[in-house]
């Protein structure tokens, strides 16, 4: 049983010793805050109420959580389906118009690729990254401000760690099955001169962890939607500057070094790399890289969610 | 998001019998008394339909008060963003390659104007979309500016001005980057700001005509995927309509943006012949017309039930 105040339990407002053999507290709905500095349960030995509980049980509940949105969304298919053609659009836009513009540009390893070739897995990398941006921001924000579901979910025993992992697994699996879909069309279309693209799905997923971690727990601080304006301004230079549109050789030196500091240019050459078949020992500690920010993004996330709802 | 704090006045009320006010408020708020035009309902002292509408829009500004700062960030350095990335750092490739397609311009005076022109739909479809949703959904604010002297129709025009001056200054400060960034030819582009306001204006009047009938807020998912962004993509924004396959042309050619970035490029590239002008800003008017006409009639079906 987590540390969560069950909601569905009549209020009272002293410590009663219940049912399980601990003593928890409930007080009164709406009026969470009150109770800041009350005893938490002694069953669970006397930590305090907001700390994430135990993480070992995380897999379970993040499961449940998952489930709830894909039987939410159940009735949004198309909403969830309509989401496999916005990259599908700009490949194609470059596919007739951009890159008969440019022609061919420098590769990875310096050598000449058609320009399709070259934008396509960095758009890959983008939209995993922009997905996963947006389930973790305005998806969570809504659930957290409006629909008030993590108080709903938090009146069971699952806890703020779960809902967490949860909430980027669900971003992950959704951002999954676009990178699965995108992936197809390059092969389809022949933008997939390698087979070390078979890792461009579990890459696109750890660009999408990375972003979708850090997403939520910047979502947290979040007040009003005016706040997702700077989402924008984060994710739009990310988007274009990001060497996704062009290689890195255009920009001046100094540019380019703070370019290479970004975390989405370590998912666009990931992703370049292993779809154009130069994989080189650099890809892993961009793959550390990205897995280290969306652990620091995911306990943050964890974090805060029980300071805001658990207090 | 609220309307009255910030710069909330005291209520005032509209004075009784048929005296016209002392003195009108230096700056009234929704009930604040006004002089007398008449001209709305026919009543001695009723403010007339203009001053219903601007009360209405006022009822934005005050929002936009306290919000503006995050706005601005969004709306200034976006386009900046953009024209350094795809004019400068595609451009790069572009130029290299050759611009013959282009018609021998440099990318950057290519793209530019057509990023101004898809910019105004973006704002306007922004802003359009859910906040004029919201609007009967959420927040509310319709449901409660209904509850004043104002009518539905004063609402959306009230809101669609709003949107419109939002269009404009982002057009005109996208202009003035523009300009900075030496993307500009010909002195024309001066009409660059209404052209490009003119173009926010062809998608927010029906846009937001639409947007207050819905229930639910998930087709506009559908509308941002499959409408704007294939305009956004395919209107000659980022390459000629030539390179399109011919039986995709006349689609393109039927889209509000295409004739927007026409008008744009040609004002900005100095090449616009006064028939083109006529066609293109005829066709966008057009649209705005009927999006006025028909933004009166779907507010007042869901305002007045």
């Amino acid at each position: 049983m987590s540390s969560a105040a069950r909601r569905d339990d009549p209020p009272v407002d002293v410590v009663s010793p219940i049912r399980s053999g601990y003593l928890r507290v409930l007080p009164p709905v709406g009026n969470l805050r009150r109770l800041k500095n009350a005893p938490g349960p002694v069953g669970l030995g006397g930590r305090p109420p907001q700390a994430p509980p135990t993480a070992g049980r995380a897999p379970r509940g993040s499961a449940r959580l998952i489930e709830r949105h894909a039987r939410a969304y159940r009735h949004m298919w198309l909403v969830f389906a309509s989401g496999v053609a916005e990259p599908l659009f700009y490949l194609l836009s470059i596919g007739i118009g951009l890159g008969v513009l440019v022609g061919k540009v420098a590769g990875p390893t310096g050598q000449l690729v058609p320009y399709r070739e070259f934008v396509a897995p960095g758009l890959l990398a983008v939209s995993a990254m922009n997905g996963a941006m947006y389930d973790s921001t305005f998806n969570v924000f809504f659930r957290l401000k409006y629909e008030k579901l993590y108080d709903a979910v938090l009146a069971t025993p699952v806890g703020p760690f779960e809902i967490a992992l949860g909430e980027i697994g669900w971003a992950l699996l959704r951002g999954a099955i676009y990178a699965v879909a995108f992936t197809l069309v390059m092969a389809v279309m022949g933008l997939v001169p390698s087979w070390w693209a078979v890792f461009a799905v579990p890459v696109a997923v750890l660009v999408g962890f990375a972003f979708a971690a850090v997403g939520m727990a910047g979502t947290t601080y979040m007040k009003s939607w005016q706040d997702f304006d700077y989402v924008i301004l984060i994710s739009m230079p990310l988007f274009l500057f990001s060497t996704t549109f062009y290689p890195l050789s255009v920009y001046p030196r100094v540019v380019g070094v703070i370019v290479e500091w970004t975390p989405l240019y370590q998912g666009v050459v990931l992703l370049r790399d292993l779809v154009l078949g130069v994989p080189g020992w650099d890809l892993l500690w961009r793959a550390a890289y990205l897995g280290l920010m969306g652990l620091a993004g995911l306990r943050l996330a964890a974090r805060r969610v029980a300071k805001l709802l658990l207090v | 998001m609220a309307c009255s704090p910030g710069g909330s006045d005291p209520p005032q009320y509209l004075p009784g019998g048929s005296d016209p006010p002392q003195t009108p408020p230096a700056h009234g708020g929704l009930l604040a008394p006004h002089t007398p035009s008449g001209e709305a309902s026919g009543l001695p002292g009723a403010p007339g339909s203009w001053d219903l509408t601007i009360r209405a829009l006022r009822c934005w500004l005050v929002v936009y008060r306290r919000i503006w700062r995050s706005s601005i960030a969004s709306s200034f350095l976006g386009p900046l963003f953009y024209l350094g990335a795809m004019g400068f750092g595609l451009g790069s490739l572009v130029n290299a390659h050759g611009t013959a397609r282009l018609g021998g311009v440099p990318y950057l005076e290519f793209v530019a104007p057509a990023i101004l022109a898809s910019q105004s739909m973006t704002t306007a479809m922004s802003e359009s979309t859910f906040p004029v949703f919201g609007s009967v959904k959420w927040n509310k604010i319709y449901i409660a500016a209904q509850a004043t002297p104002l009518r539905p129709a004063d609402i959306y025009r009230g809101h669609l001005l709003f949107n419109t001056l939002r269009i404009a200054m982002n057009s005109a400060v996208f202009l003035a980057i523009m300009a900075a960034f030496g993307a500009v030819r010909s002195p024309w582009i001066i009409l660059g700001l209404p052209a490009a306001t003119l173009t926010g204006l062809a998608f927010a009047a029906p846009v937001a005509a639409w947007a207050v009938t819905l229930e639910v807020e998930t087709s506009f998912n559908y509308v941002l995927r499959f409408g704007m962004i294939p305009l956004m993509l395919f209107s000659a924004t980022f390459f000629p309509l030539s390179q399109l396959p011919g039986w995709l042309r006349p689609v393109a050619y039927a889209t509000p943006l295409w004739h927007g970035v026409e008008l744009c490029r040609g004002l900005s590239l100095g090449t616009l012949t006064m028939g083109a002008a006529a066609i293109h800003v005829g066709y966008l008017v057009a649209l705005s017309v009927v999006g006025i006409w028909a933004g009166g009639r779907t507010y007042r079906r869901r305002l007045y039930v």
